[in-house]
């Protein structure tokens, strides 16, 4: 079975986006929204929680999270793929379950 | 109603600083009374639900650790803890509350409800469990 | 599918319940159930009609209470949950004898249960708090 994983902190505030990736069986995906977007963002002290974790588990974020922010599509770690609800909704399909890091 | 589902719960989160503990530790327990198959884990700051001696009588806040023994007469016997959330706080397992489940297909026998398990077999486990509710 | 939603946290001081309903929207559109969005925690708060939000900006309350009637949402607020922070139906005003209540349009007011029911029932149960 493969899980959803959401984190809506950014992992400057909090140790949830770690604590995803050490718990996170290989094969999940990872959904970074609300504040947890700015985990998604490259060259910060952070980035390397996502880019050890590319390997083993697919990244997305939630696209009208980043521009409420206001940050660049652009600048994000590579290989993080950009959702909208939507996007949201089907990976909750496509998974068999959520399970919310808070 | 459906088959059993097997709902795995997920605490991380430290007693009396928020409410979460409290207040999953009721969801856990109401939900056992719908006789799915229940399993909790502890992991980050969720493992200081557990410790022992707790005292809340200065706060003047309720102190609810006592009610984690009751979860055995309510078939909830499957506690995992991690490891290495444990390790990282400098604790052991003597630290926290020994909790127990009497088995009555072995005439009532007490067994430890608690085991202790790495990242990657609590990886395993939320992967076999089709509800994840976390607090 | 069939979606159930939990609500761990209340309006404006979190984004969860925005993030909710804006999953909740498309689950929708997509064509999907939902078949509970239960309020937990600070959760309940979205579910008191007192509330007097800035006309410039989203009325969570009243939008929680739109969706629920124009998709036949259950709205259930935990009865636990709403006792310590006073979110109160006419059910509850009478047995507590309280002077008042305040339960918004389309919420209902009951135990636990609901929500493990819920994860029973739906295909998915999602969760969003802080």
């Amino acid at each position: 079975m493969s899980i959803l994983h959401t984190v809506n902190k950014s992992a400057y505030e909090r140790d949830t986006l770690e604590s995803c990736v050490r718990l996170a069986a290989k094969g999940g995906s990872v959904l970074l929204i609300e504040d947890g977007v700015y985990s998604a963002m490259s060259g910060g002290i952070k980035s390397s929680v996502i880019e050890n974790a590319k390997g083993n588990l697919s990244f997305y974020v939630l696209g009208p999270d980043i521009k409420a922010r206001g940050l660049d599509e652009g600048r994000l770690i590579d290989g993080i793929k950009v959702v909208d609800y939507k996007g949201f909704v089907e990976l909750t399909v496509n998974n068999d379950k959520v399970s919310a890091w808070l | 109603m459906s088959d059993a589902k097997k709902f795995m719960y997920i605490n991380r989160k430290a007693p009396y600083g928020t409410v979460y503990a409290w207040e999953s530790l009721e969801v856990v327990l109401i939900g056992a009374a719908f006789e799915q198959d229940v399993s909790v884990a502890f992991v980050d700051d969720g493992v200081y639900q557990l410790m022992k001696g707790q005292d809340t009588t200065e706060v003047g806040i309720k102190n609810f650790s006592p009610t984690y023994s009751a979860l055995g007469d309510y078939d909830v016997n499957k506690i995992y803890i991690e490891k290495e959330s444990l390790e990282a706080r400098g604790l052991t397992l003597d630290d926290l509350q020994h909790l127990v489940w009497e088995d009555e297909d072995e005439d009532w026998a007490e067994k430890d409800s608690i085991r202790v398990v790495t990242s990657a077999e609590l990886a395993t486990l939320f992967d076999e469990h089709d509800v994840v509710l976390s607090f | 599918m069939k979606f159930s939603i939990q609500v761990s946290e209340g309006p404006y001081n979190h984004e969860a319940s925005v993030t909710a309903i804006n999953f909740v929207k498309a689950a929708v559109e997509a064509g999907h159930e939902i078949f509970r969005v239960f309020f937990y925690h600070d959760g309940v708060n979205n579910g008191t009609r007192f509330t007097t939000p800035p006309q410039d900006d989203i009325n969570i309350q009243k939008t929680w209470s739109e969706l629920a009637e124009a998709h036949n949402i259950d709205l259930v607020v935990c009865v636990a949950a709403a006792q310590r922070r006073g979110i109160v139906d006419e059910g509850e005003q009478q047995r507590n004898k309280i002077d008042g209540n305040n339960i918004a349009p389309g919420f209902r007011i009951s135990g636990l249960g609901q929500l493990i029911e819920a994860g029973i029932e739906s295909d998915r149960l999602v969760v969003f708090g802080d």
